[in-house]
């Protein structure tokens, strides 16, 4: 598929997965990709730090927008230019309540405590208004993509179901209205799409099925493909003949380690994506395992590469 | 570093708290270093959140429980487990407070307390020490282990015990529960005002139930508040060992770091730190690699030193992150466990992990 004309099929891109399974890189990557297809981003970051900015190599500004890459005419096609935002719980729900006629007692509810019990009384209503700043992203059409990194730590469940949950839980009021217009949003495909994150381990990927499931039939949110990352590289000639070699035996020893080292871990993780793959009905974009000690702008291009490269591998679908 | 050892602490302490972000192997870690301790002959206890399936299934532990199943094994002291079901939790907490059973009946029937016990955050944390509190109460422990639910902020977890003590010294609180008659009871005028705000906000029905919340529990504050304080003392001292855990990764062990901080800042600190998932060492330096992969790269060993530089860039990595966590922990035990093949699913393999944890 032409990755354009992916990254065209919705604006709103959520990224979801467990911790320790590279969200956060993943959501850089897509940003990227989607920025060199042309397409202007918004990376948003539902944390309380910033952890996006390094990657891009720019300086975190806490919760200003900070612009990671300017678009530029030379590239073919033009890239769009990547900006970051951070948005944490607790500043959506005070901007919330400034920005809906509660103005005068936002200062005298913080201090009082009272704003927790108001978090209290409706269970989901932060992460509910974090999807209420990026409904207003979207409908201010600033960008062509909204990419979100949703928060980790097996809350990418609760953060997706606040919606329905607060409408249940507060049946009138403004609120409520809120929670209907991010419910149409997050249930509309046209409008956004979860991307779900993993890594080809048994523990990760049974987590990652598992939510996948929970996601479409509880809540009808559309899954994206899913990204798979980590994955170690086939690499040809791991069958060599050691004995042939013309080395010492303490390298010898440390080839034969990692020999058997790689082919272990390569027979693991496709036991795994055969698994995700039978398991889960959804397309697959396999980011290489990198063996570099951080991930900034030179990581960054390299897994852009290789994401376009998967969506360019994926089939045209109808429009 | 500390000169103790892992199994030195394991004999000490009567509490280990086990931390750290998701996906490092925090789970398998709490079980093994309950049985670690029982194959020491101590009488251990593991409190697991959400544990894998096919983990639960070999600990006989796949179904909520609020009592430990013991796990029989040729170990000279006691192993149990348990799978902390919060709503059960919370409702015994509500129970045991109340000074009767139509208060606890008025409680548990509110949908603002369903609300509460299944979805505030903190709730899992909060279930899980309370948890934590009564085995330990009960004496039939030498050491419990309670793996905590995943969460970028182990003050969380430590803030816990006081949630319900704090929602209850909350003003709004104070103001509804002067009156008792309801929300239009309220005899305070700025409370109303504060109310009727509230209401426009999230609706009135949600406040009335909150205010109805918030009055069931009236007289119950002291008991919630000496938990509190009890539960507080235990982990403050040395009783408790903090555990963290963590793998080499380089998020993982920033998150780690800052965990260290935030424990520091509740003037706790972290009595060991265990890092999963250690690359296999090859036994040469990163450069031996790096010039072994050049003389080879024209010849049948150009993959095989591919995967041997591969593995030497990234152990070496490993090693300095590690080398750098454990110098921002100098008082913590520090213990590596290698990559394993698969992930643990059989007490065998928790066997495995408990010996290199006390090698």
């Amino acid at each position: 598929m032409d990755p354009g004309r992916f990254f065209a099929s919705s604006r709103v891109l959520i990224v979801a997965g467990k911790g320790g399974v590279g969200k956060t890189v993943s959501a850089a990557t897509i940003a990227s990709a989607a920025s060199r297809s042309g397409r202007s981003v918004l990376l948003v970051e539902v944390a309380g730090r910033s952890a996006s900015a390094p990657i891009f190599g720019v300086e975190p500004q806490g919760y200003e927008q900070v612009t990671a890459v300017d678009e530029t005419e030379q590239d073919d096609p033009p890239r769009g230019r990547i900006v970051l935002q951070s948005i944490t719980p607790d500043q959506a729900l005070m901007e919330w309540l400034t920005t809906h006629g509660f103005k005068g007692i936002v200062t005298r509810m913080a201090s009082s405590g009272i704003l927790e019990v108001v978090a209290t009384a409706t269970p989901g209503i932060k992460d509910l208004l974090v999807l209420g700043r990026i409904k207003a992203f979207e409908s201010e059409g600033s960008f062509d993509l909204i990419v979100v990194d949703a928060p980790a730590a097996g809350h990418a469940l609760g953060f997706l179901r606040s919606p329905a949950g607060v409408r249940d839980a507060a049946r009138t009021g403004t609120i409520h209205r809120q929670a209907v217009e991010v419910l149409d949003l997050i249930s509309d495909p046209t409008r956004c799409q979860v991307v779900l994150v993993t890594i080809p381990e048994e523990t990760p990927v049974n987590e990652l099925i598992e939510t996948s499931f929970a996601i479409e039939d509880e809540m009808g949110v559309r899954l994206g493909p899913v990204v798979v990352n980590s994955v170690l590289p086939t690499l040809a000639g791991l069958d060599a003949d050691l004995v042939s070699l013309d080395v010492s035996d303490a390298e010898r020893n440390a080839l034969q380690t990692a020999v058997t080292f790689r082919a272990g871990r390569a027979a693991l993780q496709d036991e795994q994506l055969t698994r995700l793959g039978a398991e889960l009905p959804l397309d697959q974009f396999r980011l290489p395992q990198l063996f570099s000690t951080t991930i900034g702008p030179d990581e960054l291009a390299v897994l852009t590469k290789a994401l376009l490269a998967e969506i360019e591998a994926l089939p045209e679908v109808e429009s | 570093m500390s000169t103790a050892t892992f199994a030195e602490l394991l004999a000490q302490r009567q509490v280990v708290i086990v931390c750290g972000t998701g996906g490092v192997g925090k789970t398998t870690t709490s079980a093994a270093t309950a049985l670690a301790a029982a194959e020491a002959g101590r009488r251990a206890v593991v409190v697991t959140i959400d544990p894998a399936k096919r983990l639960a299934d070999a600990l006989g532990i796949s179904e909520l429980g609020n009592t430990p199943t013991v796990i029989d094994g040729p170990w000279p002291g006691l192993l149990a487990a348990l799978m902390l079901d919060t709503k059960s939790t919370f409702d015994e907490v509500v129970r045991r407070n109340a000074s009767d059973d139509d208060q606890a009946e008025r409680i548990l029937s509110s949908r603002f307390y369903r609300n509460v016990s299944g979805t505030l955050s903190g709730t899992q944390d909060y279930m899980a020490i309370e948890k934590l509190a009564e085995l330990y109460d009960s004496g039939d422990w030498d050491l419990v282990v309670v793996d905590t639910p995943p969460t970028r902020d182990a003050l969380a977890f430590l803030e816990a015990p006081q949630m319900l003590s704090r929602l209850l010294d909350n003003p709004i609180y104070k103001l509804v529960t002067a009156g008792n008659r309801g929300v239009f009871g309220i005899a305070n005028k700025a409370a109303q005002t504060v109310v009727r705000q509230l209401a426009r906000v999230v609706g009135a029905h949600v406040v009335d139930e909150a205010v109805a919340f918030f009055q069931s529990f009236n007289g119950m504050e002291k008991g919630f508040k000496d938990r509190a304080e009890a539960t507080l003392a235990l982990m403050g001292d040395e009783r408790t060992a903090f555990v963290l855990v963590a793998s080499p990764r380089s998020d993982t062990l920033d998150e780690a770091r800052y965990f260290l901080d935030r424990i520091r800042q509740a003037n706790l600190d972290a009595a060991a730190v265990i890092v999963n998932r250690m690359l296999p060492s090859t036994g040469l330096s990163l450069t031996q690699a790096q010039l072994l992969h050049v003389s080879l790269a024209a010849t049948d060993g150009a993959g095989v030193s591919r995967a041997l530089l591969d593995l030497a860039t990234a152990s070496a990595a490993d090693d300095d992150r590690v080398a750098d966590l454990a110098e921002a922990a100098p008082h913590a035990v520090l213990a590596t466990v290698p990559m394993l093949a698969d992930d643990v699913h059989d007490v065998d393999g928790l066997r495995v992990i408990a010996d290199l944890l006390t090698r």
